[in-house]
Order: structure tokens, then C-alpha cells, then sequence
């Protein structure tokens, strides 16, 4: 690396690039974030190789939207399990968690008559609970984290069974359903475009666009370094532009999924509490050392218990799309979704050791695996070899790491 | 050239990314001899005993190492085992969970074929238990014996391994006056048997006491090299030379004016979180305004679980006593209270306690004050920077970013860093716990005055130190603590290494 630097630096135009202040400003930026955007990279080489190898296939709008409606769970689960590893922890029990309060649902909106809205409401409330039991065992009584939530794993799926009598219950209302197969009404009927879907892509990249020319002001504001502006324009050029691919490509099927817009909620909310906020920085200080947390005056059980009862929201809300989109509750739902979580935030950069780790990895990390199991289907290989190749990519994403950081 | 050279490194030059870790060294060791390799932290001491010891293989570094008359090129640790030199690292390499015998022979296990020959293995780990002055069963848990002991446990196991010449880094670091005077003796005792040892310390009082010659180190380069028999060898000759320039006045001096009474602990018991034992006992202590405060004492002598323990109870169970702050009483429930109430306590063990290594500098000192940087939960970045920056600077921290993780740190300056990160609460009372354990003159010199700085500036300050030296010289007076008591008190007319001493064994004797 510092071989090629030094030959790199012979050449003259080279070296007047690489000693630009704000050119190594991006250079470490770069280097800080090799593991995301290696990541980033990763993922959009493998929806390369499956346009080819798919002759196309892949990117039809029809497809695009079976990946994200086929994903929504397991991304839900991501981002709540990036936090719980970020602690240096695990939670095995959110599978269980899942299927216990798609259950409780379908129960009450099909036995009970209970109105839909309300039933969401309820297993909301319920996934918190479950998430407070695992929170109360292992922040307060100091059991490890992974026998609490094997226990929960054994004891929800249990409950599971219990409330469903071992059968599947459906079919779930409408109103249910439509909250993960749903579409966002259009502004105007029988166009072949989506217009509302084109709509929100141009409102995102306005969006986009003042908040990134604020925070450059208020960087300014405090004289810090900022990128060159060519960079930012390219860099907003290219956010504005997958934008828009992406919505123009769902416009042409039925636009927006309801489910996206769950998604793009519960994203844009858990990346702003842990990049932006005093509870996000505990959460990482108490996993990166938590005696050291401790001796600096941040409730380190409090922390804990907040981590997992949040888990349990998260799967109460990935138990809801998963039952929405199924149309029932069965007693098997739910099964290994805790270990494509768990992939998914370790393929995404998170540390076992704990205390690295973000929502955004995480939320790649679910696409990497999704999009392989989506192209592999296409080309007719079967979930035995999707296995295979999904255990394969964890472990060389982990290796990249382990690569990478040792470089650095 | 002297015959009875046993070592000999010739302009050993060693390149890390970006550094120069050692330009041109040279080192000679004489046959049967201590020898002592200082120098500040930072100075090329622990990468050139790596390259030594095929740590780092040869071909990654240029010079020669003539070691027992001949050109020796080291691939990794076991040649240059097998050619008999060893090294003893810092931090003990020892598995807590198995027996003395078991990491004695770890890796070098007493087997045939695969299957281990216990009865041999324990013959053999008596007498090499013998050799360092060990009195133990070797089926011993080494989590069950005290850092003293495993200390020799190591050295019992670099002998097991046929060592002519035993490398210490730092050997007496993390242990207390008794175990290092024991572990001084056996280093002569071994000269004796003719192994020559070389011996990294910052202690330069046991340099005195045992080595037969010094090199020094700094910034890479071999600067001096003393004999003890020859040359007129003094602390202060070699701290000048360690540091380059000359240390007049190791304890800067002071000009605060001692005030009101801010922090008072009276009749305080804390007993031990797990197990059935008391482990501060009775304790009363006041610390004014403007007032420095030591507490010397043996390890395991309760201080760091008294100031634990006072700092918002975070060490221990069933805490009895009173704690008054600025002439109120305050129940001081929590870290979070306690850092309300202007407490601050830097602790003892920076990588365990202190540091969140993993993450960078500006993070790390911001922790302890969020609310300072955030409104209702939400933190402004851009004042964070700001505002740790002004920080660090202040206590002259060196550092290219404050992104930079501080496990990157030097030792001197991971200290400033747990030190900003407490001046960043605005504290009136500070605690510190050790503050200059294992870093360089230069860096001490600089935690002095900031230490200094602080009392001026009207805050009472408690240090805590197992170095007497320190505490004499540091502290306007001076409780002494042992098994958990305070055993006396002394003002700093009174305060000799003696008389603490003195009141440390009396009490040892009473009880």
C-alpha cells in the first residue's frame, strides 16, 4: 500500500493531487469507510452480474418490487439486530418474537373480530413486552445475553403454537395486507406511469439536495474542511440519479410498495438515533468498552434493557409484514430469520466484539443476501445452493474485514 | 572488541509505515551481565527487543545481530528460542484458567506421541519453581495465585526453555514494592547461574540497584551508554539523556491557595461485590480547594474500590458512610450524580476502565458530557468538534485528528485523553488513580503540571499512587491506606518514603 503510494507520488500530477488538502480529506473519509462502501460496491457488482446472467430479468420493475417485499422483514430485523451487536451482544429469540405476534394477530383479527388497526396496535405493544423480557433478564439480572434468548426463542415459538393450536390461520383481512402488498395510490388513474411514485423521487432529491448544501454551510459556519465542491455535485448526482432510477423503475409496474415507505421509516429513524443522537452514542460506548462506559456516568443496564426492548419492536413489526404479505399466520414463520439478521449486520460491517457496526451496513447487508437469492432463483437454483452461497458470502465478508483492518 | 560479548546489534534500522521505529542502534551486551535499555515511551526499546527476539523476522529490518559469536538471522520466536534467548513481555502471557505446570509447558508440552507425561511435568515445574523462589503446587490455578507470582511463573517458563539471555519488558510495572524487590533478587540470582538478562524499565531507582550498564534510547537512536562501575551514574544523567534535555526539578512546583473543604468522606465501609469481605474499612478523608491530596499504599490496598466507590458507588455492595460536597450532605447514587456534583475520577487501568480504544478521540472525551453537546437527545457534531478540540488542546495532547482511535495513542497520551475527557465534565473535585502508570519522564513531567495547573485553578484533587516518590512529591499531604484502613496521615514536612512505609508495616503488625 505505502509502496504504491511512493510510486504513485513520482508522478507530478499525482502528487499535487494526492497532497491536496481536500483531496486526502476524501481519502480518509474513504479509508474510514472502506468496509461500507466496499460493501456498497459489492452489492452493485452483484446486481451486475445478475442483470447479465438474467439477460435483464433482474431489474424488471416486476422484480424490483419482489425484492423489496420479499426483504422487508429481514431488513426490519437488521436494523433492530445492528444495535444489538453493536452492544456486543446477540438476540436469537426474534424469529420466535415474529411468529408469536403475527399469531396474536391473526387471532384477533380473525377469531376476535378485532379491527385491524387495532390488532397492529396491540402486537406492537406485545413485540415491546417480549423485547422488555429478554431487556429485564440480561440488563438487571446479568444473564448472558445468548442463553436469555435461546430461552426466548424456545419460549415464543412455544407460545406461538400455543396461541395458533399448531394450525395456519388465515386468510387476514385486507386492510392488514395491504400494509406489506399494498401500493401507494396514484394521482391519476389508468396512467401507464406511476405519477405520485415519480413525484416522491423528485421530492427526495430536493430534499437530498438542501441537506447536504445546509450541512456544508454549517461545516462552513464553524470553518471546518469541506469537499471540493465538484465532489459534492458529483456525489449528489449520482444519489439524485439512483433516486430516480429506482422510482421510475417501480413507477412502470405499481409504484411504491406500502412496504417501502415502512422501510424507508424505520431506516431513516434508527440512523438518526444512532449517528445523531445521546442514546445512539451509549449504545456504541457501552459496546465498545462497557466498564469504561460505566465510570463515565452512562446507565450502562438501562442501555441494555433499551436495546432489546426495541429488538422486540422491531420483530413485532417484521412478524406483521411477514404475516401481511403471507396472508396468514403459520406456525413455522419466523424460523432462521434471526440468523439472516445476524448475517446481514455482520455482512454489513458490524463487529462480534462489538461496538462497530451501522444501521446502513445492516440494511446493504440484507440487500446483498436478498439480491443473491432473488438472481439464484431466476437462473432456477434452488434454496439448497442459495445456503451454500449465502454462508459463503458472511464468511468472506467478515474476511474482507478482518483483511482490510488489518491494512490500517 | 570485548570476547565476552554475548549480543550484539549493529545499526539495526527498523521502518513502520510512515515511521522510522529505529535509525542505525547499536547495542552491546556483556556476557553474565543486567543490562538496562531505557528510554522515553515512543523510543524504539520494545520494537528492537522484537527484533531480537525474531518478533519481527529478519529480512524486515537492516543491521546484524551477532549473538554468541555469530551472525543470527531470526524467522519468528522459536528460532530465536532455540538459540536460547527469551522474552518476557509487559502484559503476562499466561492462560489464567490452567495450572502453573500447564502454561510452564504450554506449547512445550512434556509428551510422547501426543500424550502428556504428568508426573514428569510437575518434577520438572518443582525445580524450575525452585530456581525462581516459588512455593506453590504446580496444579495451582495461575488465577489464583497473585500478579507477583505469575510474574515468576513466567520467568520459571522462559527457563524451562534452556534461556542464556532473558529479555524483562517492564517487568515490575504492574506489581507492587514487595514483588518487586523479590522479583529484583531473583534477576541477580539468575546472573549468578550465568544468565545474562536485559531489562527494559522506566524505574530508574531499580536500574540503580541492579543493572551493570545502561543504553539509552530516544527517538530511535542509541544516545548513550553508561557503565555503572565506571561511569558517575545519577537519575538525573540519565533522565537528561532520556529526554534530551534537563529535568531540574522533577515535581514542578506549585502556587495554590488551599481553600474551603470540597469533598469529605467520613466512616466509609464498602464490602466486596461478589464475596463475603469487607474491603474499605472506616475510612475518612477531607480534600480542600486548591489542594493537592495523595493516597499512598500497597496494591490491594483498597484505594481504587475506595475511590470507586465514593465516584457514584460504582465499585462494591453494601456502601455505609456519609459524603459531603462543599459542606452538604449528597447521596452520590450514581456515576451520572456524582459527575453532577463535580466529581470526576480518571481511572487507574486506561484500557480496561478508561478508553473506549476502539473509537476515536473526539467520542472519547465527549462521553462523560453529551448534554454539554446535545439538545433534548440530539447531538450538534460540529460543536463536538469544537468543543474536544479546544479540550485536548489544552492539555497539549499530540495527535494528526481527532478521528484517530486512541488505541493509536502513545500510553502518555491515552492518559491525556482520559484526563480531557474529565476536564470536559468542568469537574471541582478530581480523582486519579494512578496517573502516570507506565508513561516516559517527559510525559509525567507534563500530567505534573497539569496537575498543578488544576490545584491553581481552585479545584482539590486526590491522586492516588503506588509510586512514593510521586506521592512525596506531588501531594500537600498524604493519607496512607492498608487492607483497607487509612493508617495515617502525614503533611508534606513530615512525608518521607520511610515514614510511609513505617505506617504501612506498623499497622500490619496491629492487625
Amino acid at each position: 500500500m505505502s509502496k504504491l503510494k511512493d510510486k504513485l507520488l513520482k508522478n507530478d500530477l499525482i502528487k499535487k493531487l494526492l497532497t491536496n488538502d481536500k483531496v486526502t480529506l476524501l481519502f480518509s473519509l474513504f479509508k474510514a469507510n472502506i468496509r461500507q462502501y466496499g460493501m456498497f460496491i459489492a452489492l452493485i457488482a452483484i446486481m451486475t452480474y445478475f442483470f447479465f446472467a438474467t439477460n435483464g430479468i433482474s431489474v424488471r420493475p416486476l422484480n424490483v418490487n419482489n425484492i423489496i417485499l420479499q426483504n422487508a422483514h429481514i431488513i426490519v430485523l437488521a436494523v433492530g439486530m445492528v444495535l444489538v451487536i453493536v452492544t456486543g451482544n446477540i438476540d436469537l429469540s426474534v424469529g420466535s418474537i415474529a411468529a408469536f405476534v403475527s399469531a396474536v394477530a391473526a387471532v384477533l383479527m380473525v377469531r376476535q373480530d378485532v379491527p385491524w388497526q387495532l390488532a397492529t396496535f396491540l402486537v406492537l405493544i406485545i413485540g415491546l413486552l417480549a423485547g422488555a423480557w429478554n431487556g429485564f433478564w440480561i440488563a438487571y439480572v446479568k444473564i448472558p445475553a445468548f442463553i436469555v434468548t435461546l430461552g426466548g426463542m424456545l419460549i415464543f415459538r412455544g407460545f406461538t403454537l400455543v396461541v395458533l393450536q399448531g394450525v395456519t390461520l388465515g386468510p387476514l383481512p385486507d386492510g392488514f395486507n395491504r400494509l406489506s402488498s399494498g401500493f401507494l395510490p396514484d394521482l391519476i388513474d389508468g396512467s401507464n406511469l406511476h405519477v405520485l411514485t415519480l413525484l416522491v423521487g423528485v421530492v427526495f432529491s430536493a430534499f437530498y439536495v438542501i441537506s447536504m448544501v445546509l450541512a456544508r454551510k454549517r461545516k462552513e459556519k464553524y470553518g471546518f474542511e469541506v469537499l471540493p465542491v465538484w465532489v459534492s455535485v458529483v456525489g449528489a448526482l449520482i444519489v439524485i440519479f439512483a433516486i430516480n432510477l429506482f422510482t421510475f423503475t417501480l413507477a412502470r409496474h405499481r409504484g411504491l410498495p406500502n412496504v417501502s415507505i415502512i422501510l424507508f421509516i424505520v431506516i431513516a429513524i434508527y440512523t438518526f438515533i444512532s449517528k445523531k443522537t445521546t442514546v445512539g452514542r451509549h449504545i456504541y460506548a457501552v459496546g465498545g468498552n462497557a466498564e469504561a462506559a460505566k465510570l463515565s456516568g452512562i446507565n450502562t443496564r438501562r442501555t441494555m434493557f433499551l436495546v432489546y426492548t426495541n429488538m422486540g419492536l422491531l420483530a413485532a413489526v417484521s412478524g406483521i409484514i411477514f404475516a401481511a404479505r403471507l396472508d396468514a399466520a403459520t406456525p413455522k414463520a419466523g424460523e432462521l430469520f434471526e440468523l439472516d439478521a445476524i448475517a446481514s449486520a455482520f455482512i454489513g460491517g458490524a463487529s462480534a466484539a462489538g461496538g462497530v457496526g451501522t444501521v446502513f451496513g445492516a440494511v446493504i447487508g440484507a440487500l446483498v443476501m436478498g439480491v443473491i437469492n432473488n438472481g439464484m432463483s431466476l437462473l432456477g437454483l434452488g434454496i439448497d445452493w442459495q445456503q451454500v452461497v449465502k454462508g459463503m458470502v458472511l464468511l468472506l465478508a467478515v474476511w474482507f474485514d478482518i483483511a482490510t483492518k488489518n491494512r490500517r | 572488541m570485548a570476547s565476552n560479548l554475548i549480543l550484539e546489534m549493529r545499526n539495526i534500522t527498523k521502518e513502520f509505515p510512515g515511521v522510522r521505529a529505529l535509525d542505525q542502534v547499536n547495542i552491546k551486551v556483556v556476557e553474565g551481565e543486567i543490562h538496562a535499555l531505557v528510554g522515553e515511551n515512543g523510543a524504539g526499546k520494545s520494537t528492537l527487543m522484537k527484533v531480537l527476539s525474531g518478533v519481527h523476522p529478519y529480512g524486515s529490518y537492516d543491521g546484524e545481530i551477532f549473538y554468541a559469536g555469530e551472525l543470527c538471522q531470526f524467522k519468528d520466536i522459536k528460532s530465536s528460542e532455540l538459540k536460547g534467548i527469551g522474552i518476557i513481555h509487559q502484559e503476562l502471557a499466561l492462560i489464567k484458567q490452567l495450572s502453573i505446570a500447564e502454561n510452564i509447558f504450554l506449547g512445550n508440552e512434556r509428551a510422547k506421541r501426543g500424550i502428556i507425561n504428568w508426573d514428569e511435568a510437575y518434577k520438572q515445574t518443582i525445580g524450575l519453581m525452585k530456581k525462581v523462589g516459588l512455593d506453590e503446587n504446580p496444579a495451582t490455578l495461575v488465577k489464583d495465585i497473585g500478579v507477583g507470582k505469575q510474574q515468576m511463573v513466567e520467568i520459571a517458563r522462559a527457563l524451562s526453555k534452556d534461556i542464556k539471555l532473558l529479555i524483562l519488558d517492564e517487568p515490575t510495572a504492574a506489581l507492587n514494592e514487595e514483588d518487586s524487590t523479590t522479583l529484583l533478587k531473583l534477576i541477580v540470582e539468575l546472573k549468578k547461574q550465568g544468565v545474562t538478562s536485559i531489562m527494559i524499565s522506566h524505574k530508574l531507582s531499580e536500574i540503580e540497584r541492579i543493572s551493570d550498564s545502561i543504553t539509552i534510547l530516544r527517538d530511535g537512536k542509541t544516545v548513550d551508554f553508561l557503565d555503572m562501575k565506571k561511569d558517575q551514574v545519577t537519575e538525573e544523567r540519565i533522565i537528561k539523556s532520556m529526554v534530551g534535555r534537563d529535568i531540574t526539578e522533577l515535581y514542578p512546583e506549585r502556587h495554590a491557595k488551599i481553600g474551603e473543604p470540597l469533598l469529605e468522606v467520613k466512616h466509609w465501609w464498602v464490602d466486596h461485590p461478589v464475596y463475603d469481605r469487607t474491603i474499605v474499612k472506616d475510612v475518612s478523608l477531607k480534600v480542600h480547594a486548591g489542594e493537592v491530596v495523595g493516597i499512598a499504599g500497597l496494591m490491594g490496598a483498597g484505594r481504587t474500590e475506595l475511590a470507586k466507590s465514593i465516584f457514584g458507588k460504582a465499585y462494591g455492595r453494601n456502601i455505609r458512610g456519609e459524603t459531603w460536597i462543599k459542606g452538604e450532605k449528597v447521596d452520590l447514587k450514581d456515576v451520572a450524580t456524582a459527575i453532577k456534583h463535580g466529581l470526576a475520577y480518571a481511572t487507574e487501568d486506561r484500557k480496561n476502565d478508561g478508553l473506549i480504544l476502539i473509537d476515536n478521540i473526539k467520542r472519547n472525551v465527549s462521553i462523560t458530557n453529551l448534554s454539554k453537546i446535545s439538545r433534548r437527545g440530539v447531538i450538534d457534531e460540529n460543536k463536538e468538534i469544537v468543543s474536544t478540540e479546544t479540550q485536548v488542546q489544552a492539555l497539549k495532547l499530540k495527535y494528526s485528528d481527532l478521528l484517530q482511535l486512541t488505541k493509536n495513542l502513545s500510553g502518555g497520551n491515552q492518559q491525556k485523553v482520559v484526563l480531557s475527557k474529565w476536564m470536559y465534565t468542568a469537574p471541582e473535585i478530581l480523582i486519579l488513580d494512578e496517573p502516570t502508570r507506565g508513561i516516559d519522564v517527559g510525559a509525567k513531567y507534563e500530567i505534573y503540571t497539569i496537575i498543578n495547573q488544576l490545584a491553581e485553578a481552585g479545584k482539590a484533587i486526590i491522586v492516588i499512587s503506588s509510586e512514593m516518590p510521586e506521592v512525596i512529591g506531588l501531594a500537600d499531604r498524604i493519607y496512607i491506606m492498608d487492607s483497607g484502613r487509612m493508617k495515617g496521615e502525614l503533611n508534606k514536612a513530615q512525608a518521607s518514603q520511610e515514614a510511609i512505609m513505617q505506617r504501612i508495616l506498623s499497622t500490619k503488625v496491629e492487625v
